[in-house]
Formats: structure tokens, C-alpha cells, sequence
């Protein structure tokens, strides 16, 4: 009865006798398994950030700070810059075009809000590189965009679209979009109808209620969705090689270059770890903007 | 059945008289200007175009995959004869089944002893990690990892790979059910002399079934779809299908490849209307 009312009261005898060795048959497989595969791998690459290349590949345990000094030369910054550069402006994009379409859902009735939003899932759950081969179709220059250009009379000759960092920008909005209009609807469908509703009636033009109200109250859920559409679009490798025509490199393809065709391991490793640090900055700038915006109104 | 209205009528408190008189009104859009609706139906443009080539393209006579020459099924059991295609297909189905195994079972385990035994959220936030942690990070890492082992890549290591990751959001899946859930039916077990495997197996597991499903279902999908990790993990014989048709669009795509997309396509949306009618069957506990 008592341990019913309040189960953290620590005199509850029978729940505090048996913690002891309890947790362990629940905790310590998961623990287990995630320390050898994660926690363990992710260890070892930090660790080899440290060590030389072999000459063939593999490493030699031979303590240095060369791959990270390395990561400072104006090819690798560029590559840094371009790549956090191209997945700006993608989340920027984003933004622009997923707001209006997580705003103009959020006010379809229940109904047809369920269709639209299983609409915007549903390429999501279609195969990534069937969604980025699809765009090869579309982009090529005897691509089907071409043709169309070319029977509209607009151009006489094929405009080549694919392998342009335009095209990886395409690529990236058009396979992160859905994480933007997602994010974006949960915190516009939870706003109270009631508080713009007072605004109207309180003589505001439907642009300014939507700036002093909707926007401001909607502007977690954009942050949570330029997160979402950043941190995969800046480590994606994918589409910058096959619609990039790998011109255009990016971060991911730099590491997956190290491992395959350099084989300089060591400081493969150095450059995904550098991209994680840089996305979990990111992460944690976000999610201390957000407390301020959710808690600053009410500390007045 | 839930009242697929209702999210909406909690959402939304009333306070115009026209909603108190008519519940089940949705809370009304103050006057929402008309062409709202134009960024959305353009966004599913954007959204469904390159997937509607892709389909129409699969029914294509011409193996050009730009011209068209007339409707013909020839693409659909040429797929089925394709070597490559199928070896890849039945690999990514050993490695999304065994990974959602291994994955269910820590997952389930792993968000009940999370509910149950830890205080801070440190415990939590090293289980979730790994959806988070960049797939690219991961992947290299358990390849530096299994090269030092020695250990041979192959179907095996894919499968320890994504179980990673769909452990994290099986984990994540299950405690979200799980605060949702009744604690005192636990206590009364437990009162009653029961002791916590006991507990777990008689009252809390049958209790977290559609968060289990949900969160398997989910586990299966990312790996069935997961390229990265299974590219740094996996031997080059052993392609899953994600690398078949990675391989495929870098070094030359026939037209077969359309009519595979399609037939994904179509798994897809089954699968996606499937689950919305399943979590809108079991509802929300209570």
C-alpha cells in the first residue's frame, strides 16, 4: 500500500533489499554488447589519431600529433569548410521550404493531417540510394529534366545539371526534407489555436500574428529540424560521389578515401573524429538555445 | 479504436463557444489564407517526382533508361533472375533479422533495467548514443575494431554492426512505452512475492508488446535500408543490397534496378500503412 503511494521513499524495504544484484541481468548484456561494439571501436579510433600510418596501410604505434597538425592544411580546411558550407545551405533550404509545408499541415483536420504526414514519411522509408539513383535520372544530361527543358523550348542544348555542387545540394534537401517538416509540425500542431486567436481578435493582421506568435513559439521545433537535416547532410558520402560525380568532396568522402584508397587509417580516423566533435558542438549549441527559448519567457 | 480526433481536442482548448457546442469541430484555423496549401503540393512534388520516374521507368520496353519506349513488365522477372540482386537481397535479410534479434532482446532488457535501476541519465544517454553517433564514425570504427581482431568480415560482422545502432532505438522505443505505463501492477507483483525476472516475464513484458513490435519493426526497416556501416563492415563478396545497388549506380545501372526500386517501393508503403494502423489499433496503454 505504502510502496504503492510512494515508491522512491527509500524505507521501502522489499524494492531496496533486492537492488543489490538485480539490475544485473537487465543492464549488463545491453552494456556489455554496446561497450565492445561502440564504445570500444569509437576508443580505438581516437586512439589511432595518434599513431603513424604503415606503409601499406594498417599502423605503426609510433606516437604523433602529425594527423592532427595535418587536419590545419589548406586543402583539408577547404574540405572542411566547403562541406560545413553545403550543409548550411541545405538546412537553410530546408527551412525555407518545410515550414510552410509542416504549417499548411498542421492546419488540415485530423483526417487528412495522418495522410499528409504518412506522405512526407513514406519516401523516407524508401532506400536512400534508390531515392539518389533517382535523381541521376532526372539530372543527367539526357535526363528526363533535360528533356523537358528541351521540348518546353527553353534550351536548345542540355544544361549539365548532375556532378555540380548544385546537384549535391538537390540531392541532400531532397533526401533530409522530411526530418525538417517533422520536427517542424510537432511544435506547430501543439500551439494553442487559442493564442493566435486572441491576437486576431485583438485587431492583428494574420502576418503579425503569425510573427509574434506562431513563429516564436514554433522556433524549438525548427531548431530540432535544422539539426536533424544538418548533422546527416554534413557527414553524407553518398551523395556527393554519385550525384557529385565526386568532384565536389566532402568530409565523408575524405574519410572514406583514407580507409579505401589511401589507407592511411590514422588519419582517417582523425577526420571523422573531428567531424563527430564538430556535430556534437553543434548538438549541444542547439539544445542550450532551445532551454533558453522554452525557459526564457517564463523567467520574465 | 482511437478517436483519431482526439489528439486535436486535447491539444486545443477550447474558448469559443462554437467549439463548446460542437465538439468534434477541429479547432478552426483563423482564417488561413488560401493558397496555404501550394508550398505542400508543391513539396510533394519534389518529394514523389524522382520516385513516380523511377516506377514509370520500371515499366519501360527500351533498356535506355531515358527514352520511352512503350509499357512492358520484361524488367520485373529479369529482376528475379538477377544473380547479384537476389544474393544481395537474401543477405540483407539475414543481417536486418539477425541484427533485430540481438537488438530486441538488449534493447527491451536494457530500457527496463534503464526504468528500474538507474537514477541519473547517464546510463541512458550511452544506450541512445549510438543513433545518434554519425553512422560514418561507427562504421570505420568497428572496421579498425574487427581489423585488429583479425576477425574475417563477412554477413556476421554486418549483423554485430547493426545491432548496434537498432539496439539504441529499440532501447528508446521501449522506455517511451514504458513511462506510459501503470507502475502499480509491478508493485502489486512484487508485493505479492514475485521477484523482478519474474515480474519482468509475467507482468511488464506482456504489458510492453506493441512497444517491443514497434521498436523490432523499426530495428528491421534501418537495417534492411542501411548502407554505411554495412559498407565499412562487410566483406566485398558479401554485398547486402544497399551496396549491390550502390555498386550498380556507380559502375553502370540496368534497367532492372527500376523495377527492384519499385517493388521496395511498394514493401515500403505497406510497411508504413501497416504500422500506422497498428499503433492506431493498440493505441495508447490505459
Amino acid at each position: 500500500m505504502t510502496s504503492t503511494l510512494d515508491r522512491d521513499a527509500p524505507a521501502a524495504p522489499p524494492t531496496r533489499v533486492r537492488r543489490g544484484l538485480a539490475p544485473l541481468p537487465f543492464l549488463a548484456p545491453g552494456m556489455l554488447f554496446l561497450i565492445v561494439f561502440m564504445a570500444i571501436p569509437v576508443g580505438l579510433l581516437a586512439f589511432y589519431t595518434f599513431f603513424r600510418r604503415g606503409r601499406f596501410g594498417g599502423i605503426v604505434f609510433e606516437f604523433t600529433l602529425d594527423n592532427w597538425v595535418k587536419l590545419f592544411e589548406p586543402l583539408y580546411v577547404g574540405v572542411i569548410l566547403q562541406s560545413i558550407g553545403l550543409a548550411l545551405v541545405v538546412t537553410l533550404l530546408a527551412l525555407a521550404i518545410g515550414y510552410p509545408m509542416a504549417y499548411a499541415i498542421a492546419g488540415l483536420s485530423p483526417k487528412w493531417r495522418t495522410v499528409a504526414l504518412v506522405a512526407i514519411v513514406l519516401p523516407f522509408w524508401t532506400n536512400f540510394l534508390i531515392r539518389t539513383y533517382a535523381w541521376i535520372l532526372l539530372l543527367n544530361n539526357a535526363g528526363w529534366v533535360n528533356q523537358w527543358l528541351q521540348g518546353l523550348g527553353i534550351t536548345d542544348e542540355p544544361i549539365s545539371m548532375l556532378y555540380t555542387p548544385q546537384a549535391i545540394v538537390v540531392g541532400l534537401l531532397y533526401m533530409y526534407l522530411p526530418l525538417m517538416v517533422l520536427p517542424l509540425y510537432a511544435s506547430l500542431q501543439q500551439l494553442d489555436p487559442a493564442l493566435r486567436e486572441a491576437a486576431t481578435n485583438l485587431g492583428a493582421t494574420p502576418w503579425r500574428a503569425f510573427r509574434t506568435v506562431t513563429l516564436p513559439l514554433s522556433l524549438p521545433g525548427a531548431l530540432t529540424g535544422c539539426i536533424f537535416v544538418f548533422v546527416p547532410a554534413m557527414s553524407n558520402f553518398v551523395i556527393p560521389e554519385l550525384i557529385g560525380g565526386g568532384k565536389t568532396i566532402m568530409v565523408g568522402n575524405l574519410v572514406r578515401d583514407q580507409f579505401f584508397e589511401a589507407r592511411d587509417w590514422p588519419f582517417g580516423a582523425t577526420l571523422a573524429l573531428l567531424l563527430t566533435i564538430l556535430l556534437v558542438l553543434v548538438i549541444l549549441a542547439q539544445s542550450a538555445v532551445s532551454r533558453r527559448l522554452t525557459e526564457g519567457p517564463r523567467r520574465g | 479504436m482511437a478517436d483519431p480526433t482526439a489528439p486535436a481536442a486535447t491539444a486545443a482548448p477550447t474558448t469559443t463557444a462554437m467549439r463548446e457546442l460542437d465538439p468534434d469541430a477541429r479547432p478552426r484555423a483563423v482564417r488561413r489564407p488560401r493558397g496555404i496549401l501550394v508550398p505542400l503540393w508543391l513539396g510533394y512534388v519534389f518529394l514523389y517526382l524522382p520516385i513516380l520516374i523511377v516506377v514509370v521507368m520500371s515499366f519501360n520496353d527500351s533498356s535506355n533508361l531515358f527514352v520511352w519506349r512503350g509499357f512492358s513488365l520484361r524488367w520485373y522477372p529479369e529482376l528475379f533472375e538477377n544473380r547479384e540482386i537476389m544474393q544481395g537481397l537474401v543477405n540483407t535479410l539475414i543481417v536486418a533479422t539477425g541484427a533485430t534479434a540481438i537488438a530486441t532482446v538488449l534493447g527491451t532488457l536494457l530500457a527496463y533495467g534503464i526504468q528500474h535501476y538507474t537514477r541519473g541519465g547517464l546510463v541512458r544517454a550511452f544506450a541512445i548514443a549510438p543513433a545518434i553517433l554519425p553512422d560514418l564514425l561507427l562504421g570505420i570504427g568497428l572496421l579498425t575494431f574487427f581489423s585488429l581482431l583479425t576477425v574475417t568480415l563477412g554477413l556476421h560482422s554486418v549483423i554485430l554492426a547493426h545491432a548496434v545502432f537498432a539496439t539504441a532505438f529499440v532501447t528508446a522505443i521501449v522506455l517511451a512505452r514504458m513511462a506510459n505505463l501503470d507502475p502499480s501492477l509491478e508493485e502489486a507483483s512484487r508485493d505479492l512475492g514475485a521477484g523482478p525476472v519474474r515480474t519482468f516475464v509475467r507482468v511488464t513484458l506482456p504489458q510492453l508488446a506493441p512497444g517491443i513490435v514497434a521498436g523490432a519493426l523499426l530495428a528491421f526497416t534501418l537495417s534492411l535500408d542501411e548502407f554505411v556501416i554495412a559498407f565499412f563492415t562487410t566483406a566485398p563478396t558479401q554485398p547486402t543490397l544497399p551496396i549491390v545497388i550502390y555498386s550498380m549506380v556507380r559502375f553502370g545501372v540496368t534497367p532492372e534496378v527500376n523495377a527492384l526500386a519499385s517493388l521496395l517501393l511498394l514493401v515500403s508503403i505497406v510497411t508504413v500503412i501497416a504500422a500506422q494502423r497498428l499503433t492506431r489499433l493498440t493505441g495508447t496503454p490505459k
